[in-house]
């Protein structure tokens, strides 16, 4: 009866012994493919300094190929904080024909107040808009050298807040061009809304420029990795008849391909960034004149950090390719 | 420990550098591989570091068939392999030390016991001393010593070499004879190809003869002697 019970102990205690044996060789193993790593990604670094000129014309032409594209990118955040500052109130200026009787301005202002999207209905006369516009624009002398006020009577028309969605908007401006006295509507959104549809257009094509430069910086890496390897050709032959596995040789190239992204990246941000304050001023100079709040805004920290990862991933694809096309080609014959 | 089962070589040129070659070494052997140039005899040792493969007929090492092996696998098979080729030999842009290291840090050995068998290693060939050197400025017996120390650094049950003697005087090619003998009295297989018959005959080892790419002699030397120098 006790040896049954004795033997699986004696087996159990010694399977968990080799299991922590085999645990701590494999964290030996892991540790050393760790250290392996840093030390990899530090010599690679240190091979490319000690070729500092090569080294530094491939980390500008990874950043001028990146400045480009930031560049848009800044450009476009800033046209869209532009454009958000403006209130989308969906406000309808109706111009009224000159010829219109009052009467005929009084009931079309009444019907368009009796209509459920609409809110308010201001009637602003041409008097009072030719003092308006004295005021706030500053020709106030050459208007009063004007033989007849040129300006039309205006109604301003303010939709309910919650019917203010473009369709609702778009119907509404349709039926009061219907009006027989009404020369023209214009919608404020209208602007807005084309300021938007241009820069989604511009987003694209920024886009598909960064993906062409992108392109670029891949093939540019590619291209200097592929050398590199030509030049190491000896140190891979030996490796792989020793028993290098093609991680172990891939190893090298691949962080070196990360250190050019990654210089390339700090770099394009430094260029960005002493672009954008050096514009800064001028912009904000500009935005004074005409009375506005706006600031150029920069590249925040996120959108560095961003850029520079994004750039090292990059270097890192481009090296990727390099080594998976001509690491396989060299083998010891 | 090798096993050749019918074996032949075919280039892609077309050349059949192996006709029909079998024979067996056992664990623990030390044998050469003798015959003319371009009787095949690096072709063979490529065979069983896996960097050419067999046309034809299997190539067993270590019970391992190399027709099974899997690209992925080769690494870790080279890793119980220790090489000494002319070509393959030593790198001018590190110390002897790296150069030795290569192996053991390739197989992920912690930094500590790289440098305890490393230095075991220099001193097994008597490089103790030039450990910080490079080796473009050792003389060329030290340089296959070198090669010799980085082949067997990571103790491989398998120690193969080509022309270890090539380019050596006699006093030198004795001395590296020597090397490979001590190791096989550890218990490591030897198998080195050389077409120094007096060097070979010196040492009463089991010998293959290669001539056209056939086995045309397995056994002691004195056998055949006088057959294959003409
Ligand atoms: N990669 C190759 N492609 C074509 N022919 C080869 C190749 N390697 C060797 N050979 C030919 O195979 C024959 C045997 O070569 P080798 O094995 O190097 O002989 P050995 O080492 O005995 O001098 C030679 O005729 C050589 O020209
Ligand atoms: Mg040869």
């Amino acid at each position: 009866m006790s040896t049954p019970k004795a033997a699986p102990r004696t087996r159990r205690s010694s399977k968990k012994d080799g299991a922590s044996q085999s645990k701590t060789l494999r964290r030996d193993r892991f540790q050393a493919w760790f250290v392996h790593h840093q030390i990899t990604a530090v010599e690679s670094l240190l091979r490319l300094l000690s070729t500092p000129l090569q080294s530094i014309m491939t980390w500008l032409v990874v950043a001028i190929a990146l400045v480009l594209p930031a560049t848009l990118y800044v450009g476009l955040d800033n046209a869209q904080q532009m454009g958000a500052g403006v209130e989308n109130t969906g406000k309808m200026s109706v111009f009224i024909n000159r010829k219109a009787r009052d009467s005929a301005i009084q009931g079309l202002s009444k019907r368009l107040l009796s209509k459920p999207e609409v809110a308010r209905v201001r009637l602003i006369s041409p008097s009072e808009a030719l003092a308006e516009f004295q005021l706030r624009s500053g020709f106030g002398s050459i208007i009063e050298h004007l033989d007849s006020n040129p300006l039309p009577t205006v109604l301003l028309v303010e939709p309910m807040l919650e019917n203010a969605d473009t369709g609702t908007l778009a119907q509404l401006q349709k039926n009061i061009l219907k009006e027989a006295i009404v020369e023209d509507v214009s919608i404020d959104l209208q602007w807005v809304e084309r300021l938007n549809y241009i820069l989604v257009l511009a987003q694209r094509l920024v886009m598909a420029l960064a993906l062409l430069l992108v392109l670029g910086v891949l093939l540019v890496v590619g291209n200097t990795i592929r050398l590199a390897i030509e030049g190491r050709r000896d140190e891979i032959l030996v490796v792989k008849l020793v028993g290098g596995t093609n991680a172990f040789v891939r190893r090298p190239f691949l962080y070196a391909g990360l250190w050019y992204g990654l210089g390339g990246g700090v770099l394009a941000a430094l260029i960005l960034s002493a672009g954008l304050a050096w514009l800064a001023g001028p912009i904000g100079h500009l935005a004074d004149l005409y009375q506005s709040e706006f600031r150029l805004r920069g590249l925040d920290w996120n959108s560095s950090v961003s850029l520079i990862l994004g750039a090292g991933l990059v270097g890192l694809s481009g090296a990727w390719l390099a080594v998976g096309r001509h690491l396989g080609q060299i083998e010891p014959k | 420990m090798i096993r050749f089962d019918n074996v032949s070589k075919r280039y892609e040129t077309g050349y059949e550098a192996l006709s029909r070659v079998s024979f067996d070494i056992a664990r623990g052997e030390m044998v050469f591989l003798t015959g003319h140039s371009g009787a095949g005899k690096s072709t063979l040792l490529k065979l069983i570091m896996h960097m050419e493969k067999s046309s034809q007929g299997q190539v067993l090492v270590n019970a391992q068939n190399l027709n099974r092996l899997k690209a992925s696998q080769v690494p870790y098979f080279r890793r119980n392999v220790g090489v000494v080729f002319q070509n393959h030999q030593l790198l001018f842009d590190r110390s002897v030390f790296d150069n030795v290291a290569l192996p053991l840090q390739i197989a992920g050995n912690h930094h500590a016991e790289v440098a305890r068998r490393v230095r075991a290693a220099l001193a097994k060939v008597g490089l103790l001393g030039k450990e910080q050197s490079n080796p473009i400025m050792l003389s060329g017996g030290e340089q296959q010593r070198v090669g010799i120390a980085r082949a067997v650094v990571n103790k491989p049950a398998l120690l193969l070499a080509d022309e270890p003697t090539g380019n050596l005087d006699p006093v030198l090619s004795a001395e590296i004879m020597d090397l490979f003998q001590q190791f096989n009295q550890v218990g490591v297989t030897v198998l080195i190809a050389s077409h120094d018959l007096a060097l070979v005959d010196r040492l009463q080892k089991r010998v293959l003869t290669l001539g056209e790419g056939r086995l045309i002699h397995d056994g002691q030397l004195e056998t055949r002697l006088g057959n294959v120098d003409a």
